[in-house]
């Protein structure tokens, strides 16, 4: 096994979180290295430069990652799950494969316990990560509106994306309906921002942005990081995270893309695989220290799972309205986040209305749905669908449950070896509640907007999947397996800050939250690192 | 990642599968759209089945078993129907297969008033639309939860 010279900062994955964090700590000087098992994807390589752009949806990029399965994936045993896995392994992470739908969470979110009596407060507030939640806002590029009454301040430094046909249609209905509306917040650049040009409408924005208009961390933080001098390694998966005699986290051991084996030491460790990919690889770092996995004293390590429920309407429309010709994100409407009893759970939800796919999606979905024949009526049900679509996803509140969690599968493999996950599931019945609340309310908009065919899918394969809460954080070291600034309770030169260290999920996207929580992480670290590895 | 590149479909197998094509997305007169199993569109088909191969085979292979070559238009039309009324989800990679060929089509592209290329790098037009309508959201005063309220 080859062993490498000693790094300060060994951060393992650069997705979100990882690239973050990276940028953060160069101020430091100290030497920082990533280790991430996927590779660079290059422009030049998305699926918008080509005639066959929809249907690598379904293929390299889509964004289950059994059915994606590229080689830097690993499978994922999902037998047990009414969800599915989104992710994309390489350099930028789930930003590659993402709508750039960037909602913070609410100041409420934090505090579920105390307001609701459910789940658990985070050791942190809104408040705590307002100001990284701006600096982030302002470092990729967010377009949005101020002023929205249905969240905290804030100053999307970018101008919103248009409203389209579609979202003014969204408009007009949500105000004969008197409920709230507002442009999304988008992590998509409406106008020339620090070097990348503006959104050019190239459609879905999932499959990656040719145009470089989305805020993915590829080109975000990454950049600013290796100017500083990070360095990134690519192609190099993780097997195990390696402790010292004194029970300290002392580098780790990861496969080259020859499949050698590497040692790395390291002085830290700072986890951002996200939610399935750390406690996948603590679980995998399992010692005579540590036999139920590392940093897993609480046994929580894995536990409380948040896939985020997320189901979608659909209707169509007479009208001709955008179709693909722009970015999903259209409006969103906070009418429904807050907790109201009368409607029989507790928490909310965001009903998120978005623009939809081309031409070859909308054949293949409406197939699905039973809208669309084959054979002879085909076209003439065609002609009345294609560019009329209305699409509300209601993103609900996930409350965690430790029996919604990751696990080793006893013999799923990845191609190296390395023992894969399986997850377990369910939809707690506050959240069954809530889904049926949004989806009455959902189709209550679309048929205020004159919408027919309209049909629901309560869990869909090409849909989130956000990965949260297996290792959450807390002041309690039995009660969470991260403390209030990211360091395990265990191993105290062991960080995570990914969408692991979760408490609860809100309902909203999570990147927004969980690259200023990345942020705060990195600045509690600088501000200790005279005696970071110190007892609470 | 390179697609796994299947064993290619035999002269029986690419005939099922074309009349089957055929059968599903039909010409259209009216709008001057293609058929399926134009040979453009089945070539294109056939060319990028990659991962879906098996599945599709299987779903040709059982068509075969049933003489569906032999059937008369109408009972070979009737026989395809059913099988894409059952067995949801090979018919859903079947699906899936048909319509990217097809919708991709330079024909079909222009019919729906779509200029045939990729969306990079030229890009679409989106209206701004009615921002006025937001006048009206304006003036509610702000009703997110302090996180300090019972």
């Amino acid at each position: 096994m080859s062993r490498h010279e000693m790094v300060d900062v060994l951060i393992i994955g650069a997705g979100a979180s990882g690239a973050a964090v990276a940028w953060s700590l160069t101020d430091t000087r100290m030497r920082i290295l990533c280790l991430e098992q996927g590779d660079w994807v290059k422009s030049s390589d998305l699926p918008a430069n080509g005639r066959d752009w929809e249907a690598r949806r379904y293929t390299d990029f889509d964004i289950h990652p059994n059915r994606r399965a590229r080689p830097a994936d690993y499978p994922i045993n999902e037998d047990n799950s009414v969800m599915k896995v989104a992710n994309f392994n390489g350099v930028g992470g789930g930003t590659i494969l993402w709508t750039a739908h960037f909602p913070r969470m609410h100041p409420s979110d934090f505090r579920v316990r105390s307001l609701d009596g459910v789940a658990d407060d985070w050791p942190i507030s809104y408040w705590d990560l307002e100001p990284y939640f701006e600096q982030n806002d302002r470092f990729i590029g967010v377009s949005g509106l101020p002023g929205d009454p249905g969240v905290p301040p804030r100053h999307p430094p970018m101008p919103p994306l248009p409203l389209g046909r579609t979202g003014t249609l969204y408009a007009k209905t949500m105000n004969r309906l008197g409920w709230h509306w507002w442009p999304s917040d988008s992590a998509i650049a409406s106008t020339e921002y620090d070097g990348r040009a503006k959104c050019i409408n190239l459609g879905h924005c999932t499959p990656g942005c040719a145009q470089g208009a989305k805020a993915s961390a590829d080109i975000t933080y990454w950049p600013a990081a290796l100017r500083a001098g990070v360095e990134l390694r690519t192609q190099c998966r993780v097997r195990e995270i390696t402790l010292n005699a004194q029970g300290m986290a002392n580098g780790a051991i990861y496969f080259d893309a020859d499949g050698k084996e590497h040692f790395q030491p390291a002085e830290m460790v700072i986890l951002a695989c996200n939610g399935i990919g750390t406690p996948r690889l603590l679980l995998n770092s399992a010692s005579a220290r540590f036999p139920r996995g590392l940093a897993n004293s609480s046994d929580l390590v894995g536990r409380n799972l948040m896939l985020h429920p997320w189901p979608q309407i659909r209707g169509h429309v007479e009208e001709e309205l955008d179709g693909d010709r722009g970015p999903m994100n259209v409006i969103w409407s906070k009418e429904f986040y807050e907790t109201d009893r009368a409607r029989g759970f507790v928490r909310g939800y965001t009903m998120q209305f978005g623009r939809t796919t081309g031409l070859v999606n909308e054949a293949i979905t409406s197939a699905a749905a039973g809208i669309l024949p084959w054979g002879r009526d085909h076209h003439k049900t065609y002609r009345g669908l294609v560019n009329r679509r209305l699409i509300i996803g209601i993103a609900c509140e996930d409350l965690p449950e430790e029996h919604n969690r990751v696990t080793l599968d006893p013999e799923l493999k990845d191609s190296h070896g390395i023992p894969a996950p399986r997850i377990d599931y369910t939809i707690s019945e506050n959240t069954a509640r809530m889904m049926e609340h949004g989806i009455a309310r959902a189709t209550e908009v679309l048929e205020a907007a004159g919408a027919r065919n309209i049909y629901t899918s309560r869990t869909l394969l090409n849909s989130p999947g956000h990965l949260l809460g297996t290792c959450r954080m807390g002041n309690d070291p039995e009660r969470s397996v991260v403390n209030a600034w990211g360091r395990s309770h265990d191993v105290r030169n062991l960080f995570i800050v990914d969408g692991s260290i979760w408490v609860t999920s809100g309902g909203v996207n999570p990147t927004s939250t969980i690259q200023a929580l990345a942020l705060y992480i990195a600045d509690q670290m600088k501000r200790r690192l005279a005696n970071l590895f110190d007892d609470d | 990642m390179e697609d796994l590149k299947p064993a290619p479909f035999n002269l029986q197998e690419r005939a099922i599968f074309r009349r089957l094509l055929g059968i599903m997305i039909p010409s259209d007169p009216e709008m001057a759209l293609p058929c399926a199993n134009d040979p453009l569109i089945l070539e294109d088909c056939m060319t990028s089945l990659g991962r879906d191969a098996p599945a599709i085979r299987i779903i040709v292979s059982e068509l075969g078993r049933s003489g569906f070559l032999d059937l008369p238009d109408d009972q070979a039309e009737e026989r395809a129907m059913a099988m894409l009324s059952e067995n949801r989800a090979k018919v859903q990679v079947l699906s899936r297969v048909v319509a990217a060929a097809y919708y991709r089509d330079d024909r079909v592209m222009l019919a729906y008033g779509r200029e045939p290329r990729p969306p990079f790098p030229k890009g679409h037009t989106l209206v701004q639309g009615d921002w006025t309508l937001l006048d009206v959201v304006k003036q509610r005063n702000p009703f997110w939860r302090h996180d300090h309220e019972a």
